[in-house]
């Protein structure tokens, strides 16, 4: 079993998101950067696998060198080695594209990823992943067993899920409860030091979208309390002043 | 030049999100001076599909294939992918939804178009096709530049409002050959709570915590939720605690939800939680608690406790 992990490294997700020169950049200052949490279940359901199956597990991050403590993580909690896509993650297609660049050269069975990357929330990559490769795409997955090549995998649809059957190779993007999250631990961490970590430069330069500035939400109103014994007056006000019932 | 909206059905009907894509579509064929066209694929009524037309559609595409029901979005890609070459579209809008972006995704892979997620408003037009969109689950905003050939906007729900006016649209046929390579995955088991409103559909929310103290007090959420219509929702806890199913849990690493409405029954409000409601027009946090920093971020708050609170609120809303 050969797996594919696609890892971003994304802002804590206790981050206060502020602003940096006049908008156009998001204040990277003071900020703890993260794997995607989705890929963290990713990851960990990939090293299951792995344990039950044998194989190898590599990591692929597109970033710059600044997300290499990220990719260290990945192989402290059991990924074989990692590739990093010398890029900065421009959009989804751009992602995409270096993704399945990688996975041409190499078989995977599977290629694995969160459902989103918890920064920009498009839910895409693994779609345009699939579709570049010629392969299934299923998204989000919440259940994945494998029996020779054929996945069994839940997926969650609006208002309850599906059972799928689908055979390898497969691009899946996933989430809880897929896997516990993996601690590193202390032999984890040390032989990650020393796991390869090979850094390639990107494929393909077309610009499809381009971010020209930010924005932040303005602040809500102070909350109105309502005391507890007058508690029906949030119903009257909720109709007559909110006017949303 | 065209605008081609992907429309999603829910058990027969057009999705109230859909409805807001059509809408949205429409305006941006105004805006371009071009028409607007739905495609709409699995079987339908001629009452649904006519719908389209009333929000702004100028004609529906019907690509009618039973085996098109079960949303199979790399099926559901190809076809809208031959409706993009024969209406020669270069405008694609969708609801932002679980299919939404899976036949997004999968269309942007076919056609190499430049793809915006999230959009929150009509484009800017005055250099270029700039669209702004929700980040950061709603803790920020994209201006986004779409200088692709094709673009392809997926479009966050209950952020435009649509307007229903009586405009009819034809509706025509639509045949795509299926390919059997998007046939390749087999769903062999559907389990979706029917009859209720979908959560991320709901134009009103109510959702409990931790607070609740166990899921066999569940009756007091819902009894207010179905007063309000609404739908049911729930904190990460309770759906890790499996007293909720996990299509239920709003938050970072679940559903991002934006109704008009949200009431909080029993949930502090952490900043992964918050992160999934965010966007709520309008947010009511009850809480015992009167530190709760979900009040920090509320409209209107009650201190009090939920078992006497909920039911009175019940009430008050059978006797409006």
């Amino acid at each position: 079993m050969k797996i594919l992990v696609c890892v971003t490294s994304v802002p804590d997700t206790i981050t206060k998101i502020t602003l940096t020169d006049n908008n156009t950049k998001l204040n990277k200052a003071g900020v703890q950067f993260i794997t995607g949490p989705y890929d963290d279940y990713a990851l960990s359901r990939a090293v299951d696998l792995k344990e039950q199956l044998g194989g190898t597990v590599t990591v692929l991050n597109v970033g710059g060198a600044d997300a290499e403590p990220v990719i260290r993580k990945c192989l402290a909690v059991g990924a074989d080695d990692a590739i990093r896509v010398n890029a900065e993650p421009t959009d989804a297609y751009f992602v995409a594209e270096q993704i399945a660049a990688i996975a041409k050269e190499n078989n995977y069975d599977l290629i694995l990823m969160g459902r989103e990357s918890i920064d920009y929330n498009g839910g895409q990559v693994h779609g345009i992943v699939g579709e570049l490769l010629g392969l299934p795409s299923i998204s989000p997955v919440m259940k994945l067993n494998i029996e020779g090549t054929t996945a069994q995998i839940t997926r969650e649809i609006e208002g309850g899920h599906e059972d799928l059957e689908a055979s390898l190779p497969l691009v899946l993007g996933c989430q809880e409860p897929i896997a516990e999250w993996k601690i590193p631990n202390m032999r984890g961490i040390m032989s990650a030091r020393t796991k390869p970590l090979k850094v390639v430069e990107p494929t393909g330069n077309d610009t499809l979208t381009q971010v020209s500035s930010y924005e932040l939400p303005p602040a809500r109103g102070a909350c109105k309390m309502i005391p507890a014994e007058e508690a029906e007056t949030l119903i009257k006000l909720l109709r007559t002043e909110a006017k949303v019932i | 030049m065209s605008v081609l909206i992907f429309a999603e059905l829910d058990e027969g009907a057009l999705k109230k999100s859909s409805l807001e894509a059509i809408y949205y579509g429409s305006k941006v064929a105004e805006q371009t001076g071009t028409s607007a066209t739905a495609i709409v694929l699995g079987e339908a009524s001629t009452d649904e599909l006519t719908k389209a037309g009333r929000f702004g559609a100028a004609k529906v595409l019907h690509a009618s294939d039973a085996k098109l029901n079960d949303g199979n979005a790399m099926a559901y890609a190809s076809v809208v992918a031959a409706a993009v070459s024969q209406e020669g579209a270069d405008v694609i809008v969708l609801a932002k939804s679980s299919l939404g972006d899976a036949v997004a995704a999968r269309l942007a892979g076919k056609l190499k178009a430049g793809l915006a997620a999230n959009v929150i408003e009509l484009p800017d037009l005055s250099s270029g096709f700039r669209v702004k969109r929700s980040i950061f689950t709603g803790k920020a905003f994209a201006f986004t530049e779409l200088t692709a050939g094709t673009k392809i906007l997926t479009i966050k729900k209950n952020t435009i409002t649509p307007e229903e006016t009586e405009a009819t649209a034809p509706v025509e046929a639509f045949t795509a050959g299926l390919n059997d390579v998007d046939f390749a995955v087999k769903v062999t088991h559907t389990e979706k709570a029917t009859g209720d409103i979908l959560l991320p559909e709901a134009d009103v929310v109510v959702s409990g915590g931790r607070g609740l103290k166990g899921p066999e007090n569940w009756g007091i959420v819902e009894d207010l939720a179905k007063a309000l219509h609404a739908a049911t929702a729930c904190s990460k806890p309770v759906s890790d605690l499996d007293w909720r199913p996990h299509h239920e849990h709003v938050g970072q690493t679940g559903i991002k939800i934006s109704p008009n409405l949200y009431i909080a029954c029993g949930i502090s409000g952490a900043i992964q939680h918050l992160a999934g409601v965010n966007s709520s027009k309008v947010i009511v946090v009850i809480n015992k608690d009167p530190e709760a920093p979900f009040f920090k971020s509320a409209d209107y708050g009650i201190v009090g406790d939920l078992f006497d609170v909920l039911p009175r609120l019940t009430k008050a809303v059978q006797a409006l």
